[in-house]
């Protein structure tokens, strides 16, 4: 179980780096797509498959809209060089490492078990759930009851982006340059 | 944006009805299995994605559902916020759980959990139609086309 989660995680970085470093863009987002399905397998491992569905179906359909975004532009990669030699570069990178490794270490031994939660306000949930609510499915219980603020605020954050996304491309508005 | 193969146009004929029933079942059976208003929305929109990809922007008409989507989405985020504020006008507290959840309504059946299903509903109808929009906006209405 370790073994498997481990390997995930080593595939997922190695994608992340491969969508980083390819001049194409299609081959960066296509590979990009291996850290959602990686997470999926994840997700099912740990027995979480709420989460399992909706990664799958968010990770397919972004991969769809951006290709279908990206087959409609230049397809290549456009960021500038940054005018610092590679020495400097490599010098930041391992500093940064080095400190969140130490940092993550550190916090890391305070952390509770695998698997055991640390609010006791969990147990309740877990406990009454059904009973309080009525629903069978405790994730709904818990996104859409106990704490429905937070669901309410992703709806409306949705909506806002949507708004904003249709702002910024819009057509009527745009000077011609 | 023009169609794609008689091939891929047929599978497309096959899976979407599929696809959109799949969503359907999982929004209204989120308070029982898995899944949610969430996953269900995004597989709607993936239906309407899918098959505006295979058949091209003139076959689907889909200049004329632009307002549809607009409309679907702001009605999903009213719907919403109706019911969280209902609990408010009946002069309790946000996100009241006001209907019947275990007395009239045996747990487990698909009529139960109060206004779970009804949030579950509000969520699936605007999670669609903001997917179903970004896409619109994105990769067919050609507005990235000549930046």
């Amino acid at each position: 179980m370790f073994i498997i989660l481990v390997l995930l995680l080593v595939l997922m970085i190695l994608g992340a780096i491969v969508a980083l470093e390819s001049r194409d863009l299609l081959s960066g987002i296509i590979s990009l797509g291996i850290i959602g399905f990686a997470l999926t397998v994840i997700f099912l491992l740990l027995q979480a498959p709420d989460l399992a569905i909706v990664q799958i179906v968010i990770e397919t359909i972004t991969l769809v809209i951006l290709i279908a975004a990206v087959l409609k532009t230049t397809k290549t990669d456009t960021t500038d060089e940054i005018g610092l030699p590679k020495m400097t570069l490599w010098l930041i990178g391992l500093a940064f490492i080095v400190i969140f490794l130490i940092s993550a270490y550190k916090s890391c031994q305070h952390l509770p078990e695998f698997g055991s939660p640390v609010l006791r306000m969990a147990q309740y949930y877990i406990d009454q759930g059904f009973a309080v609510t009525g629903a069978s499915n405790l994730v709904a219980a818990v996104i859409l009851d106990f704490r429905g603020y937070d669901t309410l605020g992703e709806a409306t954050v949705l909506f806002t982006s949507v708004a904003g996304v249709i702002a910024v491309l819009r057509k009527v508005g745009r000077t011609r340059p | 944006m023009r169609g794609m193969t008689i091939i891929v146009k047929r599978i497309t004929q096959l899976m979407t009805p599929s696809i959109f029933l799949l969503g359907v079942y999982v929004i209204l059976h989120g308070h029982l299995t898995p899944g949610g208003g969430f996953a269900g929305g995004v597989l709607i929109a993936g239906a309407f994605v899918l098959m505006v990809l295979a058949f091209g922007l003139e076959e689907t008409k889909s200049e004329i559902h632009k307002w549809h989507v607009s409309f679907s989405e702001s009605l999903g985020i009213f719907l919403f916020w109706f019911l969280a504020v209902l609990g408010l006008i009946q002069g309790t507290y946000l996100f009241y759980n006001m209907l019947a959840k275990g007395v009239v309504a045996i747990p487990g059946r698909l009529f139960s959990a109060g206004i779970i299903p009804l949030c579950n509903l509000a969520i699936g109808i605007e999670v669609a139609a903001a997917l179903y929009a970004i896409f619109l906006t994105l990769a067919v209405l050609k507005m990235v086309e000549k930046l």
